[in-house]
């Protein structure tokens, strides 16, 4: 069953259109990547799905119980956080906040919920720890675990393994298939990571001049998969 | 000494003072933690200076209660600077840059061009340092300061837990349905409130000593939000107090001898930073 539908979604900001007429749906359950050169609308996707901007035409549907606020968004790191004397269990908890909209103060379940979050993540020993002297990999953990004390179905996340060393990546991209595999989670993924996107991805949107939505194996049959994988490996060649 | 200091607190002014030095010390390290996380430090100096304006304007138009005029236009500025932070034509640290030099020069100049006390010199050092007009507060400007700490202290408490979310987080946080834009709305007008209330202690330009120093301090020695925050405060009011009590007994301006408290709290606190991480 479909969670989120996009239909006819058409995407841009001050007044200039940049996707016309997109269509694609997340199933429960579903791993979609997406993918597309920088400037393609890939941010502007993102925030529509979150509701944070308007569509400029079409529309975002949701199934019943799920709405814009209630999808887990892990966003990328801001220069603001690096240097933040924040724990780990203080940055969990702020994720209940959308849950409790109405309510200032956390309450039990709040705090329950945090902790089998941070369980869930492995980082419950790091929960008096200080933020900033966490490894790139455990802060995306915790932020992660943020995004999942914020949904129960759905999960979006942003670029996550920008700046981290290949080892780390690949841990965090296990997590994330165990969370979308074990738990059922549906997972959004804006990547650059073109690799990982075929290694894990159930479904593909590529967005940019031409677009593709399909399921991973057509993507990577089609000639706009096969174009856009071959440059990333050319590229990853010229850099080693 | 110690008998100095009681018959200096049997005047009422001494002691009008000291209340509002304490309470305007625990609302300026409340906010002072969250303006400098957001890197939004030098908003309190540009409203400082916007307040130096309004206190010029005031003297010059002849309002004898000037926070009436003061406090409205300082909350004003941190709106629109707010704004102008959100909006990309002017970036934020130009924009205030801009306001706060233009509202020192023209606050400087129309109190030159309509002179219209005898000691200029000795007014603008006033506005600038606060020199001694923290020990001419009436009993009615106490309260006021009172009601408006209390007022910022229940609100910060109430609204803790978003002032975190918003503060580490702002993407995340507006994704989850929190009204960012209207909490970094109130952290303006609060800190517009703590700068007009500081006014008379510190003068307008030791005001964003008291609002960063303490909050620095705090993050050299502690690691979580919360710890931070009560630590700041903490610090803040005991340099407060050490700054009054030495202004009363050697006779020094009152705002610089706090700030320079702060400052010698500040290299106390990096260096037990320094030696907790070591071991």
């Amino acid at each position: 069953m479909a969670q989120l539908i996009c239909k006819d979604l058409s995407l841009g900001y001050d007044g200039e259109v940049i996707q016309d007429k997109l269509n694609f749906e997340v199933t429960e359950g579903d791993y979609l990547c997406i993918v597309g050169e920088n400037g393609s609308g890939k941010s502007t996707l993102m925030k529509t799905i979150l509701g944070l901007t308007k569509p400029m035409g079409g529309e975002v549907l949701f199934e019943e119980d799920l709405t814009a606020k209630s999808i887990g968004y892990l966003p990328q790191q801001t220069l603001v956080q690096r240097d933040f004397p924040a724990s780990v269990k203080e940055i969990v908890l702020s994720g209940c906040q959308g849950r409790g909209q109405k309510r200032f103060f956390y309450t039990a379940e709040d705090k329950a919920m945090a902790k089998k979050n941070m369980q869930r993540m492995d980082i419950y020993d790091l929960r008096n720890r200080c933020y900033r002297e966490l490894s790139g990999g455990q802060q995306q953990r915790v932020l992660l675990a943020r995004a999942l004390c914020a949904t129960k179905k759905m999960l979006l996340l942003d670029e996550p393994v920008t700046g981290l060393d290949p080892r780390v990546a690949a841990e965090l991209y296990q997590v994330v298939k165990d969370l979308n595999e074990k738990d059922h989670i549906s997972v959004i993924m804006i990547s650059h990571d073109i690799q990982a996107a075929v290694q894990y991805a159930k479904h593909v949107l590529h967005i940019g001049s031409h677009n593709f939505y399909g399921t991973r194996d057509e993507y990577v049959k089609s000639a706009l998969g096969q174009q856009f994988i071959s440059v990333e490996k050319g590229e990853e060649a010229a850099h080693a | 000494m110690l008998d100095k200091l009681v018959y200096y607190f049997t005047f009422p002014y001494v002691r009008y003072a000291f209340i509002v030095g304490v309470l305007i010390a625990v609302c300026s390290a409340l906010l002072g933690v969250t303006l400098v996380l957001k890197r939004y430090s030098f908003i309190g100096d540009g409203l400082s200076h916007v307040a130096f304006g309004g206190i010029a304007i005031a003297s010059v138009v002849g309002i004898s209660n000037d926070m009436l005029l003061v406090l409205p236009i300082t909350v004003i500025s941190a709106v629109l600077l707010l704004r102008t932070g959100q909006n990309a034509k002017i970036k934020g640290d130009a924009a205030i840059a801009m306001i706060s030099v233009g509202a020192l020069a023209l606050g400087y100049l129309m109190m030159n061009v309509f002179n219209v006390s005898s000691n200029l010199a000795g007014d603008v050092c006033t506005t600038l340092f606060g020199a001694m007009s923290i020990l001419t507060l009436q009993p009615e400007e106490v309260w006021l300061c009172i009601g408006l700490s209390i007022l910022i202290v229940a609100l910060f408490i109430i609204f803790y837990n978003r002032i975190f979310a918003v503060t580490f987080d702002e993407n995340f946080a507006r994704a989850v349905g929190t009204r960012v834009n209207f909490y970094n709305l109130m952290i303006a007008i609060l800190i517009a409130v703590i700068i007009v209330l500081a006014m008379n202690l510190v003068g307008s330009l030791l005001i964003s000593a008291l609002v960063i120093f303490p909050a620095l301090s705090a993050m050299r020695i502690y690691k979580s939000f919360l710890s931070v925050t009560i630590c700041s405060v903490v610090l803040s009011v005991v340099c407060a107090t050490i700054g009054m009590l030495l202004a009363i007994l050697y006779g020094t301006p009152v705002g610089s001898t706090i700030v320079a408290v702060d400052i010698a709290a500040f290299f106390l606190c990096s260096l037990v930073g320094r030696l907790t991480k070591r071991s």
